[in-house]
């Protein structure tokens, strides 16, 4: 199925070292991180049959994107990322192409405007797939210069990531906005950025915040902030979420109360159980010791990302597999720092384990470029 | 593709790489310990608030309260009972658009105004979340039948069953019962609250509140598992209430209704008792209300109504408020008399219709002066009763002191309230020289001391200390103190209420027999003329065709209530609310007596005229059988003939 242009870069140079490679290595398939992340699928399943008062129906639908969301990632996994790092940039302009399109014809729930609905397909967020590309963009970028990267290249960088963010701030979503900052400013920092220039930045944003509280902020924004300052301020209100979460994860305890036997999500009192606060769930009926496990689950794949992203062949990989990896952890960071309170509220689901069909696709495209990353390697070391 | 080619040091670039990806792991390493630190003071330090919290949040304790116990009359009849009510409820969290609910329900059970803006309080001062709070009490049938209906377009708002109060006999019973109303923040204080947790209504007034621990009972609880949207889930344990105790009063339904039906459109009050206990066998009080109004809070229409009424005060109970006696009390004064040597039996004066003190210039009247200037000529006491001679007791005041007069008749129960379990009745007045310096910082005159020996002036008394003396009098001055209460439980023993006041004792016994002859002549002495007949007789006896089946020992009283000129005495048009009180105290069969009787008719005008005859239709509806003849159970046993009535005038 490759065509001779691409064979090149497939890296089965060495005759003799193709043959040692193993069933997995052929597959493209990495199978550490296959087993932590079906160990971790099996797990969120079970919690979310819990979390979800035994619904069956909404079982099936999860069950069907995880198949579907594997299926995708065996298929990117078959690509050598070469090939989607020359195809980066066109792939970065039609997903801003695709976010102005939600800027013109995009639905609108919940007062914003994130869906894409085109007749025929199923309706998508283009946000989501640029997750994936800004990181891509910028890695591709920076792979073809001098690193660490100049001012000049800097100031590129930030470009591409910053249009994205801004359309998709605007729709607003402010959370995957941030979010997708983060993995882009992962790949400039994996790149070597001087240190120097990251602190400017960083001052510039704590002097900045005042200004961004009064001029840009939404009320709904800052009454998140308000809450994670004070949850008791309005205990039936903002602060219900929270304190309900805090309950729920505190009285689980050490082994937990069992599972199907948590009573903050099965009486309804802890709102947003099964997608972004499912972890309560899960410390609730599993304990401490739940949590333990879930946690080492994602140490896994984070540090198997980690390792992929260190053995990595190439610059562009590497940053690329950094940053996943990176932006992974971060989504796990934020999501458990929010529920136990940690984190003001921010609309980030937990990763493979929350309800919902879209973030589990586009995590598991990532993981598929890391599989891909790391099975197409050649012999050659270095380059 | 083309690359620039461009030159690169590929390991010092992988080495850059490397530190930083080294950095980033540290510090996700560092944010996971983090994390875990985190769940570890949430799961095992704090893990015991957390679990209260969570238990405080799902488990609730809700109160059940206990059933009211019943109210029986002697029959077995109900007079108060518990009927399911049933009321519409909302909670505020699960409606969607409460003011479009509301505007249904304007149009669907005509919720009012008022009761919206009763609604809105209650919704402001409810404390917890999720709990329902009262819109309606008492739906009807289609009310409920029009909700159900259109129940998917009330998000929030339920009908809940539970049980009210209810007084099957109306406004019969009213005064003689009381009634419950809503449970208010005072009366919290006086009670125990935690027994009162859940309940909606305690006793107000009469029977229902002075037995109100008896009916209440004791709460129950259950513990139940509630979800976010308030709605229980399960029931965790459960203490069930212990319901109140049923309560049998001595009340006849029938003799109450026939009380009622004997005032007829009167104004006034009727106490009836049973002299063998003191049991109170009617209570009645004209004009009465709906005690069923105030179940589940009165409705401000209808409290306004009722307490607007200044002339009729249906809330008022007649029965227990303090009036002039009038010359019903003269048989007890003469019996004091006679006690205290002031008088003897064969003591005669002649009456000239009026009485004047030594070196006194005001004129004392008696009652015929208005009618017939000549007087009751030669009066004995006995005849001083029957002819109701006031001259004979202006004459009596001036040798017995009013500390004299004060003291027998507190022995009779005047000037205090000897009830058992009718704290709410009026003490009444007795005067004395004591009473007048405590009360008006006065002393006492001798011509306030002629007032008090024909039932006026300073003294009062109510219908019940009336019907008290009558029964006292009937018994040989054997003390029982007037109770409702018959026993706790339909089959429970009846109480003994042993009386705290001693038995009344005279020098001479036979007295009673001559001051009880000398009332049964004021119903039955026929012979003598103008003004020389028993005063009731005509009213009582001449005027009624039905022959009497009983010897009835009675008093009248006609109680002045407005200074009136001899022009009205002589019937000109007088006021209504000018007109005299009309009282009547009586009990039957003189022999043997089964039953006792005071009636206070207001501005009914004639003692005698208006309320003896309606003493009589109360004593004939509960002494008379259909025959016409007294019932076999007040046949006197050992008793011949009415001896009583033989004797003569003097």
């Amino acid at each position: 199925m490759l065509t001779p242009e691409l064979r090149k870069y497939t890296g089965s140079v060495g005759a003799g070292l193709e043959r040692k490679r193993s069933w997995s290595q052929r597959l493209h398939v990495d199978m550490p991180l296959l087993c932590a992340l079906v160990v971790l699928l099996s797990f969120g399943l079970m919690v979310l049959y819990s979390a979800t008062n035994q619904n069956m129906a909404e079982m099936k639908r999860q069950l069907y994107f995880s198949g579907f969301a594997f299926a995708v990632m065996f298929l990117i996994a078959q690509f050598d990322v070469r090939w989607l790092r020359a195809w980066a940039p066109w792939m970065f302009l039609g997903g801003v192409l695709l976010l102005v399109a939600v800027m013109v014809f995009g639905e609108v729930t919940n007062g914003a405007r994130r869906w894409l609905h085109f007749p025929g397909l199923p309706r998508f967020q283009p946000s989501e797939v640029m997750k994936i590309l800004v990181p891509l963009t910028v890695a591709s970028f920076l792979s073809r210069k001098v690193l660490p990267p100049s001012f000049w290249h800097l100031c590129n960088c930030l470009l591409i990531i910053g249009v994205p963010v801004i359309l998709i701030a605007k729709q607003p979503d402010l959370g995957t906005a941030l979010l997708i900052t983060v993995a882009g400013v992962f790949v400039l920092l994996l790149a070597g950025i001087r240190w120097k220039w990251v602190l400017i930045v960083l001052m510039l944003a704590v002097l900045t915040a005042p200004a961004l509280w009064v001029f840009y902020m939404d009320d709904y924004q800052k009454n998140r902030i308000h809450t994670f300052l004070d949850p008791e301020r309005e205990p039936l209100g903002a602060g219900w979420n929270i304190i309900q979460s805090k309950t729920a994860i505190g009285s689980g305890g050490i082994y937990g109360k069992g599972w199907l036997k948590g009573v903050q999500s099965r009486l309804d009192y802890l709102p947003e159980g099964q997608t972004d606060f499912i972890v309560a769930v899960l410390a609730e009926e599993f304990g401490l010791v739940g949590i333990l496990f879930l946690l080492s689950l994602y140490v896994v794949v984070i540090g198997r990302a980690l390792y992929i992203a260190g053995v990595a062949q190439d610059l562009f990989s590497r940053l690329l597999a950094g940053s996943l990896a990176l932006t992974f952890f971060v989504y796990v960071f934020v999501n458990i720092g929010m529920v136990s309170g940690l984190l003001p509220v921010v609309g980030v689901p937990l990763p493979l384990v929350s309800l919902g069909g879209t973030s589990i696709i586009s995590l598991m495209t990532g993981f598929g470029i890391l599989m891909s990353i790391h099975t197409h390697r050649t012999a050659r070391i270095g380059y | 593709m083309t690359e620039r080619h461009i030159i690169k040091d590929h390991n010092q670039e992988r080495r850059l790489f490397l530190s930083r990806l080294f950095i980033g792991a540290g510090m996700a390493a560092v944010l996971v310990c983090a994390l875990i630190a985190r769940m570890i003071y949430l799961q095992v330090s704090e893990h015991a608030y957390y679990t209260t919290k969570s238990d405080s949040y799902r488990i609730h304790t809700q109160a059940i309260a206990p059933n009211r116990g019943r109210i029986y009359d002697r029959n077995g009849i109900l007079l108060a009972e518990n009927r399911p009510s049933y009321f519409l409820t909302v909670i505020k969290e699960n409606s969607r658009d409460m003011q479009a609910s509301l505007g249904l329900l304007a149009d669907l059970i005509n919720l009012s105004p008022d009761e919206v803006d009763k609604l809105r309080v209650r919704l402001k001062r409810r404390a917890v979340p999720f709990s329902p709070v009262q819109v309606r009490q008492n739906l009807s049938e289609v009310d409920i039948a029009k909700i159900k209906l259109n129940q998917f377009r009330l998000p929030g708002f339920a009908v809940e069953a539970q049980l009210a109060r209810h007084y099957p006999q109306g406004e019969l019973m009213a005064h003689a019962l009381g009634y419950v109303n809503s449970l208010t923040e005072d009366d919290l204080q006086a009670v125990d609250p935690v027994n009162y947790e859940g309940t909606e209504e305690i006793g107000r007034n009469g029977v229902e509140k002075f037995y109100e621990d008896t009916l209440h009972g004791t709460v129950g609880y259950e513990q139940v598992e509630k979800n976010a949207s308030g709605r229980v889930m399960q029931v965790l344990s459960r203490t069930d209430p212990v319901a109140g105790k049923d309560i049998v009063l001595y009340l006849d339904s029938k003799l109450q209704k026939a009380t009622s039906e004997a005032l007829g459109e009167f104004k006034g009050g009727v106490v009836v008792l049973d002299p063998q206990n003191g049991g109170v066998l009617a209570m009645v009080s004209k004009p009465s209300f709906d005690p069923n109004l105030f179940i589940g809070g009165i409705s401000r229409a209808d409290y306004a109504k009722l307490n607007n009424d200044k002339t009729g005060t249906p809330l008022f109970n007649r029965a227990l408020g303090k009036y002039s006696p009038g010359s019903t009390i003269k048989p007890f004064l003469g019996l004091g008399a006679l006690d205290t040597g002031t008088r003897t039996r064969e003591y005669t004066i002649h009456d000239p219709g009026h009485f004047q003190l030594d070196g006194g210039s005001h004129v004392y009247h008696d009652w015929t002066w208005w009618h017939n200037k000549s007087g009751h000529d030669l009066v004995n006491l006995e005849k001083a009763i029957y002819v109701s001679c006031d001259t004979y007791f202006y004459d009596l005041a001036t040798d017995m002191d009013i500390d004299v007069m004060h003291d027998f008749l507190s022995q009779l129960g005047f000037g205090r309230n000897a009830s058992v379990d009718i704290p709410q009745a009026s003490s009444g007045v007795l005067p004395s020289r004591k009473w007048k310096k405590e009360t008006k910082g006065q002393s006492w005159y001798q011509g306030e001391t002629l007032n008090s020996a024909i039932g006026q002036g300073d003294t009062q008394a109510t219908p019940l200390q009336l019907a008290t003396a009558a029964m006292l009098m009937a018994n040989h001055g054997k003390w029982h103190q007037p109770a409702m209460i018959k026993r706790v439980g339909l089959d429970g023993e009846d109480i003994n209420h042993p009386s705290v006041y001693p038995d009344v004792k005279l020098k001479n016994e036979d007295d009673w027999n001559y001051i009880t002859h000398a009332m049964t002549e004021v119903v039955h002495r026929s012979t003598g003329g103008a003004y020389q007949t028993g005063t009731a007789y005509k009213a009582i006896i001449a005027n009624n065709k039905t022959p009497i089946a009983y010897t009835m020992a009675g008093k009248s009283g006609t109680a002045q209530v407005a200074e009136l000129t001899s022009d009205h005495r002589n019937g000109d048009a007088v006021e209504e609310e000018d007109k005299d009180n009309a009282l009547f105290i009586a009990f039957a069969p003189a022999e043997d007596p089964k039953i006792a009787v005071a009636v206070y008719v207001e501005h009914g005008n004639g003692g005698s005229g208006v309320a003896g005859p309606i003493a009589r239709q109360i004593i004939d509806a509960y002494l008379v059988g259909e025959d016409g003849q007294l019932k076999p159970e007040f046949r006197p046993k050992n008793v011949l003939a009415p001896a009583l009535i033989s004797a003569t005038a003097p």
